[in-house]
C-alpha cells in the first residue's frame, strides 16, 4: 500500500512539473501566439500587395512574351515566396513548447484569419506557396522534435503526445473549397447517405460553413422505411435539425440513447468481427447526423469514447456479452459525465451563491438551470435575471423552468444588458465547449455578456462539464462555427412577414450565427465536475483525462497497475498550484 | 424495418355503387390503371419494398388472373384476404393482421390518389415520437358535371371540424357534423392546454395514417373499435388530453372497457430507455408551446399530428364525381405515353393531348377524342366524337356516335349513331342505335332484364 502511494506521489510530482510549466507559461505563450499571428497577418498583407504587383507584371509580360516565358516567370516567383512565409510559421513553431494542442492555431491561424488566398489566384503560385509552407513546417517540426527530446528528460511525457500533430481541418469548415466538398460527396456516396444541399446566400466571411434550411430535412432524400440508417438515428437527426433536441447535454444524451438502440439491434454479420464492424457501421450514421446539424464538441467526445470502447472489446467476447458491456458503458458514461457531473458542479457552484445575490444568466443552459434549482432547494435566497436574445429566445424556456421552481426572475433582452448589470452580483454562463486555449465556446452573445460584466466588475462564472472540454483551439468565432437557418430571423407580426423575400434582394444577406467564443480574460472561474479551475487549465484537464484513458508505457514501467481517477490527480495538482 | 405499409383494399365503394356493381373498387380503371395501382405506386416511389394488402378474394383472383388489371409494381405484395360478407371495418382488418405487424405501420386506403410528399407525414411521426400522424388536404371543388346528376353537386357530405394548434401540425380536435347535437363542444382539458386552436373545415382526410405498433396491440384488446377513421382516430385524438387513470364515474360498458385497457398503458410504449429519453427532454431547452408553466407536450405521452397539404393533388376516389376528376388528372401523375404503343390508331383522326388511349385499341378514321380516357381493347369506329368521357375496357362504339361527359363501363356496346350526353352506361350494356340519351330527358330511362343497371336519367 505504501509503495503504491509513493508511486502516486512520484507521478504527481512528475506531472506537476509539466503542468506548472505549462500553466505558468500560459499567458506568455498566448502573447507569443498572438504576436506570431499578427506578424502573419501583416506579412500576408504585404505579401498580397506584392502578389498583386507581380500579377500585373506577369500580365504585361504575358502580353509581350510567349507562354514558355511565363513558365520561367513562375519559377522565378516561387522561390521568393518562402522568404515571406517562413519566418512567421517557423517562429510560431519554435516559440511553441511541444505540447499537442497548441500548434494548431499557429499553423491554422495565418491561413484562416488572414483572408485566405482565393481560388482565383494562379494555381501554380498557391502550390508553390504550399510547398514552401510545408517545407517550413517540416523544419519547424524537426526543430521542435529536437527541443522535445531535450525537454523530455525533464517532463518525461510520452513522445507521441509531444509531437505537434498537424491535424487536417474538418470538412464542415471548408465548404467553400470545391475539392473538399467533392471529397465529402464521394464519401457520402460510398456510405449511401444523401448529401444535404446548402441553402440561401451566405454572408461572405462565413462561406466556408454549411447553412441548411429547416424546411428541407435530409429525410426528403431518404427512402421512407429507412434501410441504410437505423430508424432511431433518423429520428434523432430529425430532432436535431428541427431543434427539438437542443443543447449540448441533451444532444449527447440523445445520441448515446440512439446508439444504445443501434447496438441492441446489431448482429455481427458472419466472418466479421464485432469490434471492427460495429465501428464501421456507426460511421455513416455519424456523417448523417453531422449533416442534420454539425456535431457538438460534447457529441464528438461521446463518439470518441464509444469508438474506443468498441475497439477495446476483446475478440473472444461473445456478441451478447459485448453488447451488454457496451450498453453498460454508455449508461455509465451518461451517468458520470452528465448526471453526476451536474450534481458535482451544482455542489461547487452553490458555494458561490450567497444570500441576496442577483444572478444573471444568458439563454437556456440546462446546467445553469440545474444549479439554480438546486441552490433554491438548498434555500439560498437569490434573484435571477434572465437575458435573452433573438432569434431563438431560449431564455423564455429558462424563465419558465425557473419560475416554475419558484425562483424570482426578471427577463430582459440582451440590448438591456448594461441597464441591468449594475444590480447584478454574479454572472453564471453555460458553455457549449471549453477549448484548449481556455476560450469558452457558447451561445452567440455570451462573449458580449462576459465583456460587459467585466466592465462592470461583475464576476463571470462559467459552468461546464469536463466531457465538453475540447482539444481544439480557436481565437475567433469565424473559423469554426455553425450557421443556423437564416429563415429563423424572419418575424411574422400581424400576419406580415417582413423579410419574406430576402432571397430576391441581392444586396441582403442574413446571418444566423450559433456560437461565439469568449476569451479567458473575461472569465473569472470555470466550475467543472473536477472542481473550480481557471480557464487556462483546460489543457491540464485534457491531459489528465487522456492519461486515464490510455495509460502510457512509462506508467506501466513504474509498476503502476491501478487506474487513478483523474479527479484525484487534478485535485492534488490544482491545490498545489 | 422502420415502417410496414398496409394497404386497405377491401372496401366495396358503397358511395359509387353504379360503378362498382361489376368491378370491385380497387380495380376500377383510372387513367387506364386500376385504382389500387396509385397507392401502391406511391408507396413504391418512397421506397417501400413490401406491402401488406388487405382485400377480398374476388379482387385477389382478378389481380392474379385478369391481364387487364396487371399491377405494374416491383414490390412484394403480401395479400391478405378477408371475407366480404363479414362486414369488417378497417380497424377490424388491422386486428386481423396483428400477427404480421412487427413495427409501426403506415396505413393507406386503396382509393387515394396523391402526389403528396409522404416524408412530411412520416417526419412528424418520427420527430415527435407521435402515436398517430395523418395526411389531410384542402377539399377540391369538382368542376366536371357528374353523369346522372342534375345541376351542381349536392351538398350531402357532412363537414369535418379539425382543430390544430398554432403550428398547424398538432391535431387537437376532431368532430363530424353528424355527431354534433347542437354546437361544437370543446372540452376544457383541451382549452386549458391549448388556448389557441384553429378549427378548420373544408379538409379531406386522405386516409393515410402512421400508427404506432402499440395502437395495433391496443386494437387487439379492444374488439369494440371497428373503423380507423370513424372510431380509432377520434379516440386517439381525444385521449391526448385525458388522464388515463382519472374519471371515476364511468358507467357505460364500452367506456369502462377502454379505460381498463388504457390503464394497463397499452397505448404508449414503455421503452426500456424511458429514463434516458426523459433526461434528454429535461436537458433540451425546446418546448412545443408557450404561455403556461408546463413542460413540452404538457407531459403527455400520446400525441397526434396532421400534415395538411397546401397544394398538390390529393383525391379520394370514393364518389362518382371524384372518380371523374381523378380520371381527368391521372395523366399528370405519371409520365407514360398517353397513347399505348399497341393501340391501332388511324392517321385521320383527332386525339387531344389530354386523352389516354389504352393498349390494343382500335380507333378508326374521322374520330375525334378530347379530354377522355379510352380503355384497353376498345373499338371506336368511324366518325365518332368522344368528349370529356371515360370509356372503360372492351367497349365497342359504332359509327357516328357522339359521347359527351359520360362514363361507359366495360364491355358495353354503343349502337350506331347514338347520342349520349352526361350518362353512365353500365357494363355489358347495349345501347340501341340512333338513340338519344341525356340527363335532361328522363323519358329515356330504359328498363332492362339484365341485372346491370343503365343509368340514363
Amino acid at each position: 500500500r505504501d509503495s503504491s502511494v509513493n508511486v502516486v506521489q512520484l507521478l504527481l510530482a512528475r506531472l506537476d512539473n509539466g503542468v506548472v510549466w505549462l500553466h505558468s507559461d500560459g499567458p506568455e505563450k498566448k502573447y507569443e501566439i498572438r504576436r506570431a499571428k499578427n506578424d502573419g497577418k501583416e506579412l500576408t498583407k504585404e505579401e498580397k500587395q506584392r502578389l498583386r504587383k507581380e500579377k500585373k507584371q506577369q500580365k504585361k509580360q504575358k502580353d509581350e512574351k510567349g507562354t514558355s516565358e511565363r513558365a520561367k516567370e513562375k519559377k522565378h516567383v516561387a522561390p521568393s515566396q518562402p522568404v515571406a512565409t517562413q519566418p512567421p510559421t517557423q517562429k510560431a513553431h519554435t516559440v511553441l513548447p511541444a505540447s499537442a494542442p497548441i500548434p494548431v492555431p499557429a499553423s491554422g491561424a495565418p491561413s484562416h484569419s488572414s483572408p485566405a488566398p482565393s481560388p482565383a489566384d494562379k494555381p501554380a503560385k498557391s502550390r508553390a506557396e504550399l510547398k514552401a509552407e510545408r517545407r517550413a513546417r517540416q523544419e519547424a517540426d524537426r526543430a521542435s522534435k529536437q527541443q522535445s527530446c531535450s525537454s523530455s528528460s525533464k517532463t518525461k511525457a510520452p513522445p507521441s503526445e509531444l509531437n505537434p500533430v498537424v491535424k487536417r481541418l474538418p470538412e464542415h469548415v471548408q465548404v467553400d473549397d470545391p475539392a473538399v466538398v467533392k471529397r465529402l460527396a464521394k464519401k457520402l456516396e460510398r456510405q449511401q447517405i444523401p448529401l444535404r444541399s446548402d441553402y440561401g446566400y451566405k454572408v461572405s466571411l462565413f462561406s466556408h460553413l454549411h447553412q441548411y434550411s429547416r424546411k428541407a430535412p435530409l429525410t426528403q432524400q431518404l427512402s421512407i422505411p429507412s434501410t441504410v440508417i437505423h430508424p432511431s438515428i433518423v429520428r434523432l437527426g430529425l430532432q436535431y435539425s428541427q431543434g427539438i433536441v437542443v443543447g449540448s447535454n441533451a444532444r449527447s444524451v440523445a445520441l448515446l440513447h440512439a446508439f444504445k438502440q443501434v447496438i441492441r439491434d446489431y448482429t455481427t454479420p458472419p466472418n466479421e468481427e464485432l469490434a471492427r464492424d460495429l465501428v464501421n457501421k456507426l460511421k455513416p450514421y455519424i456523417s448523417f447526423l453531422n449533416q442534420c446539424r454539425p456535431l457538438s464538441a460534447s457529441m464528438g467526445n461521446a463518439i470518441k469514447y464509444i469508438k474506443k470502447e468498441i475497439s477495446n472489446i476483446p475478440s473472444q467476447f461473445k456478441e451478447e456479452e459485448a453488447k451488454t458491456k457496451l450498453l453498460t458503458c454508455i449508461d455509465r458514461y451518461i451517468n458520470e459525465n452528465v448526471v453526476l457531473a451536474a450534481k458535482a458542479i451544482s455542489k461547487y457552484a452553490i458555494e458561490k451563491i450567497s444570500d441576496g445575490d442577483v444572478i444573471l444568466v444568458y439563454g437556456c443552459s440546462s446546467l445553469v438551470n440545474h444549479i439554480l434549482c438546486e441552490a433554491y432547494d438548498k434555500s439560498r435566497k437569490f434573484r435571477v435575471i434572465i437575458v435573452d436574445s433573438r432569434p431563438r429566445l431560449e431564455g423564455r424556456e429558462a424563465l419558465r423552468r425557473l419560475v416554475k421552481q419558484g425562483i424570482s426572475c426578471t427577463y430582459v433582452l440582451i440590448s438591456a444588458l448594461s441597464y441591468v448589470l449594475p444590480e447584478v452580483s454574479k454572472v453564471f454562463l453555460g458553455a457549449h465547449a471549453l477549448l484548449a486555449n481556455g476560450y469558452v465556446m457558447s451561445r452567440v452573445g455570451t462573449s458580449q455578456i462576459a465583456l460587459v460584466a467585466r466592465t462592470f466588475n461583475v464576476p463571470v462564472l462559467v459552468c461546464c462539464e469536463t466531457y465538453k472540454f475540447c482539444e481544439r483551439v480557436q481565437t475567433d468565432s469565424f473559423v469554426s462555427n455553425e450557421l443556423d437557418d437564416p429563415d429563423d430571423l424572419m418575424v411574422t407580426r400581424k400576419g406580415k412577414t417582413q423579410l419574406e423575400n430576402w432571397h430576391d434582394v441581392s444586396s441582403l444577406g442574413l446571418l444566423n450565427l450559433v456560437y461565439d467564443v469568449t476569451p479567458p480574460d473575461f472569465v473569472d472561474l470555470v466550475i467543472t465536475d473536477l472542481g473550480m479551475i481557471p480557464c487556462t487549465s483546460v489543457p491540464v484537464v485534457l491531459r489528465v483525462k487522456n492519461l486515464d484513458h490510455s495509460m502510457p508505457v512509462w506508467m506501466l514501467e513504474r509498476g503502476f497497475r491501478h487506474k487513478v481517477s483523474p479527479c484525484l490527480i487534478l485535485h492534488a495538482m490544482l491545490h498545489r498550484l | 424495418m422502420e415502417l410496414q405499409a398496409v394497404l386497405m383494399a377491401a372496401g366495396g365503394g358503397s358511395r359509387m355503387m353504379d360503378l362498382t356493381y361489376n368491378t370491385p373498387k380497387p380495380l376500377l380503371p383510372v387513367g387506364n390503371k386500376p385504382l389500387i395501382w396509385y397507392p401502391l405506386n406511391l408507396l413504391e416511389r418512397v421506397g417501400f419494398e413490401e406491402v401488406i394488402v388487405i382485400t377480398t378474394k374476388e379482387v385477389q383472383k382478378m389481380i392474379s388472373t385478369d391481364p387487364k388489371v396487371k399491377l405494374d409494381v416491383k414490390m412484394k405484395l403480401d395479400v391478405v384476404c378477408i371475407q366480404e360478407d363479414a362486414d369488417m371495418g378497417t380497424a377490424d382488418a388491422l386486428r386481423h393482421i396483428q400477427q404480421k405487424v412487427k413495427t409501426d405501420i403506415l396505413v393507406v386506403s386503396c382509393d387515394l390518389i396523391t402526389d403528396a410528399a409522404l416524408h412530411e407525414v412520416v417526419d412528424l411521426f418520427r420527430a415527435h415520437n407521435a402515436t398517430l400522424s395523418m395526411l389531410m388536404s384542402k377539399a377540391h371543388e369538382f368542376t366536371e358535371t357528374v353523369p346522372g346528376q342534375k345541376g351542381k353537386k349536392k351538398n350531402g357530405e357532412q363537414r369535418d371540424f379539425v382543430g390544430v394548434d398554432g403550428t398547424g401540425k398538432r391535431l387537437l380536435f376532431m368532430a363530424n357534423e353528424a355527431d354534433l347535437d347542437e354546437g361544437l363542444v370543446i372540452r376544457k382539458s383541451i382549452m386549458r392546454k391549448h388556448p389557441r386552436m384553429h378549427i378548420k373545415t373544408g379538409l379531406v382526410d386522405a386516409h393515410l395514417y402512421c400508427l404506432k405498433k402499440s395502437v395495433v396491440d391496443f386494437l387487439a384488446d379492444n374488439k369494440l373499435i371497428s373503423s380507423i377513421r370513424g372510431e380509432l382516430v377520434p379516440y386517439l385524438v381525444r385521449k391526448q388530453f385525458s388522464k388515463s387513470t382519472s374519471s371515476p364515474k364511468v358507467n357505460d360498458e364500452t367506456h369502462q372497457n377502454l379505460k381498463k385497457n388504457d390503464s394497463c398503458s397499452s397505448l404508449h410504449i414503455s421503452s426500456r430507455d424511458d429514463e434516458l429519453l426523459h433526461l434528454t427532454q429535461e436537458r433540451s431547452c425546446w418546448n412545443d408551446h408557450r404561455g403556461d408553466m408546463s413542460e413540452a407536450y404538457h407531459g403527455g405521452r400520446l400525441r397526434c399530428y396532421v400534415h395538411i397539404m397546401d397544394e398538390g393533388i390529393c383525391y379520394r376516389v370514393n364518389t362518382l364525381a371524384a372518380y371523374i376528376e381523378a380520371n381527368r388528372l391521372a395523366p399528370k401523375l405519371f409520365d407514360e405515353p398517353a397513347v399505348h404503343p399497341s393501340a391501332v390508331i388511324s392517321e385521320r383522326c383527332l386525339i387531344g393531348a389530354d386523352s389516354i388511349i389504352g393498349a390494343s385499341c382500335q380507333i378508326s378514321d374521322k374520330t375525334s377524342i378530347k379530354r377522355s380516357t379510352i380503355g384497353v381493347s376498345t373499338t371506336v369506329r368511324e366518325k365518332v366524337k368522344v368528349t370529356n368521357s371515360i370509356i372503360m375496357h372492351g367497349v365497342t362504339i359504332e359509327e357516328g356516335c357522339n359521347i359527351q361527359g359520360s362514363v361507359i363501363c366495360s364491355n358495353a356496346v354503343i349502337g350506331r349513331g347514338a347520342d349520349i350526353k352526361y350518362c353512365l352506361v353500365g357494363s355489358a350494356q347495349r345501347i340501341e342505335p340512333d338513340g338519344e340519351h341525356t340527363t335532361a330527358s328522363p323519358h329515356l330511362a330504359i328498363t332492362h332484364s339484365s341485372p346491370t343497371p343503365l343509368y340514363c336519367i
